[in-house]
């Protein structure tokens, strides 16, 4: 079959290949343009607009009546959240919850991450997938499957029981415990991953030196260990902290109604009280929350890796 | 020495069970024979039947297959082209806007994610008249998440691909087009695959930005369940939770069979590729990609 490929391409003029490119780069640009930045800018339209007189809309933000321009923003939605102090709260309390999750991930995680990465090479593989395994299924039925072992009559409970420890099950559903225990299983494998990566290609004769000098077991994981995984800690801590801020299923289904947690909150906004310019409100301020660390912390690398330079 | 080694596995074993319990009692229970999810009632597999019965399960499950393979497709095929501008053209206009949208759903909370996006379609169907809330806005919403994740996966393998085959196809006169679908995709059509396989598994597990853009009738399996999981202990839970630990276990079960057997070929192959020239084989997977495709 005579193909045209197999030809040298002729000497081409220069437009049709901007036109690849233009292709390439427009239309996942559009895509994101239109479905991600724009539902974005609605929200804040949306945070900051009144609810039209039949109270099923929205009056538009700018309009022109009798020859004024006239611009209705209303920050009615953000004032609410200032003055009453529940919002602030539960901000305080969405970031607290997941700084504790983040330091119990990094406590269990840092020592496990550690003996995997000093395990065998041969069955370090073999440890790493019993870690990614689970994770494969469901995250909902995962956190759900806790459920059955936290009951008031769950596992746990009945064996406590059966060996004689306690004499009244515990409540554990709906506490702070349960709520913890589902984040760490959530987001422990993203503490693991990124330590293991760094731990493993720790050089092991910078301990040994160190333990050859003098240094206690414990001075050397301090001093050497721990400053030179620095990397694989604070990926860590960002991949868990960041989304725990946010979320919203482990709560619903673990944690208490006395718990306080942002994407609870803003559901129910949402979904009972149908007070979108409020839930919408409390969307930005978490949005700004969630992108002002970000920003600083890509501001501290950037100016860490000229300072390297 | 054997007292060094005691901290270390009972650490590991420990955090083993932590990762592994729920999971084993899940399926246990799924074949508890009590109405009590909790309380042992002797083995049964009635649950089992009572799911495969279930209309809501059904029916969640069918409409959340089809979302994630729309899910899948869409993010790969516009996660490539994100992921070839962002790595291969050096400055083109919006290049940092492009970056920045790509990275946000990374770390943009779901409910926030869903939350502007149902503001937004409920805004365009006012002006508009659609789109319903259904498959469609879903698979709009599990797309703009699964995007990012692909366009990552994909961007990493060409950021680290040898550049020089692309260059001599090119010096041998392909055109752009004809290097990209001939050189560069069959050489990160690894990447590809994994991406794929990862916007599919998000898709089906997604369940906040379904809850918000699922329409009366049209709710994805995930938001059944949270539904059902939101009210208490469920043993159709435990059966739907059960079934996705086996189907995992028999994929991880056929893909180390299969990876083993791509092994031994590639062994085979090396040995009698050294017979032949007496020259080590072609390490690079360019190379070993095309033979192993041959053997086939």
């Amino acid at each position: 079959m005579p193909d045209r490929n197999d030809l040298p391409a002729p000497p081409r003029p220069r437009k049709p290949r901007r036109w690849g490119r233009a292709t390439v780069i427009g239309i996942p640009q559009i895509w994101l343009l239109a479905f991600l930045l724009a539902p974005f800018f609605i929200l804040l339209k949306i945070s900051v607009s009144e609810t039209d007189a039949l109270g099923i809309g929205f009056d538009p933000l700018v309009s022109y009546v009798n020859d004024v321009l006239q611009v209705h923003i209303r920050f009615s939605a953000y004032l609410a959240l200032v003055r009453d102090s529940l919002y602030i709260v539960t901000y305080l309390s969405s970031l607290w919850y997941a700084l504790l999750t983040t330091v119990l991930c990094l406590v269990i995680g840092y020592p496990f991450a550690y003996f995997i990465a000093r395990a065998r090479p041969t069955v370090r593989p073999g440890l790493l997938m019993l870690v990614m395994l689970p994770f494969w299924t469901s995250f909902l039925i995962r956190i759900y499957a806790w459920k059955n072992l936290l009951d008031i009559n769950g596992l746990i409970n009945q064996a406590l029981l059966w060996v004689g420890i306690i004499h009244h099950p515990l409540r554990m559903m709906f506490t702070e415990f349960s709520f913890m225990i589902g984040m760490v299983y959530g987001y422990i494998p993203f503490m693991i991953l990124p330590l293991y990566a760094t731990l493993v290609k720790l050089d092991h004769r910078l301990e040994e030196a160190a333990a050859d000098l003098g240094a206690t077991p414990l001075k050397t994981f301090w001093l050497v260990t721990v400053p030179l995984s620095r990397s694989g800690i604070v990926a860590g801590s960002l991949l868990v902290f960041i989304p725990a801020v946010g979320e919203y299923v482990i709560p619903e289904l673990l944690a208490g109604p006395s718990t306080l947690n942002i994407g609870r909150v803003m559901w129910n906004e949402f979904f009972l009280n149908l007070d979108w310019q409020r839930a919408s409100a409390v969307a930005i301020v978490m949005i700004v929350l969630i992108l002002l660390p970000i920003a600083v912390f890509n501001r501290y690398q950037t100016r860490s890796l000229e300072s390297a330079r | 020495m054997k007292k060094s080694a005691v901290l270390p596995l009972t650490w590991m074993i420990l955090v083993y069970l932590f990762l592994y319990l729920p999971i084993v009692v899940l399926v246990v229970y799924s074949f508890n024979d009590s109405r009590m999810v909790t309380i042992w009632g002797g083995w049964t597999l009635k649950w089992y039947g009572a799911v495969v019965h279930d209309q809501e399960v059904i029916s969640g499950l069918i409409l959340s297959l089809k979302v994630a393979l729309a899910t899948a497709t869409t993010s790969v095929l516009l996660g490539t082209l994100a992921a070839f501008a962002l790595v291969r053209y050096r400055r083109f206009f919006g290049k940092g806007l492009l970056n920045f949208m790509i990275n946000i759903p990374l770390v943009m909370p779901t409910v926030v994610i869903a939350l502007a996006l149902l503001m937004f379609f409920v805004t365009v169907q006012k002006a508009l008249g659609f789109p319903q809330k259904g498959f469609f806005t879903i698979f709009i919403g599990h797309t703009v998440m699964a995007i990012s994740y692909a366009a990552v996966v994909i961007q990493s393998r060409l950021k680290e691909m040898d550049r020089s085959i692309e260059e001599a196809a090119m010096d041998l006169g392909a055109r752009p087009f004809q290097v990209f679908m001939l050189v560069t995709l069959p050489t990160i059509s690894q990447a590809l695959v994994s991406a794929w396989l990862l916007a599919f598994s998000l898709s089906l597990d997604e369940v906040v930005i379904s809850a918000f853009l699922s329409g009366p009738g049209s709710t994805t399996l995930p938001v059944v369940i949270f539904s059902r999981a939101r009210l208490g202990l469920s043993p159709t839970i435990n059966v739907v939770g059960a079934i996705t630990v086996y189907l995992v276990i028999i994929a991880v079960a056929v893909s180390s069979l299969l990876m083993a057997r791509r092994e031994r070929l590639r062994a085979k192959q090396a040995a009698q590729a050294l017979r032949l020239d007496g020259e080590p084989p072609p390490s690079h997977e360019f190379g070993v990609g095309l033979l192993t495709a041959e053997g086939r």
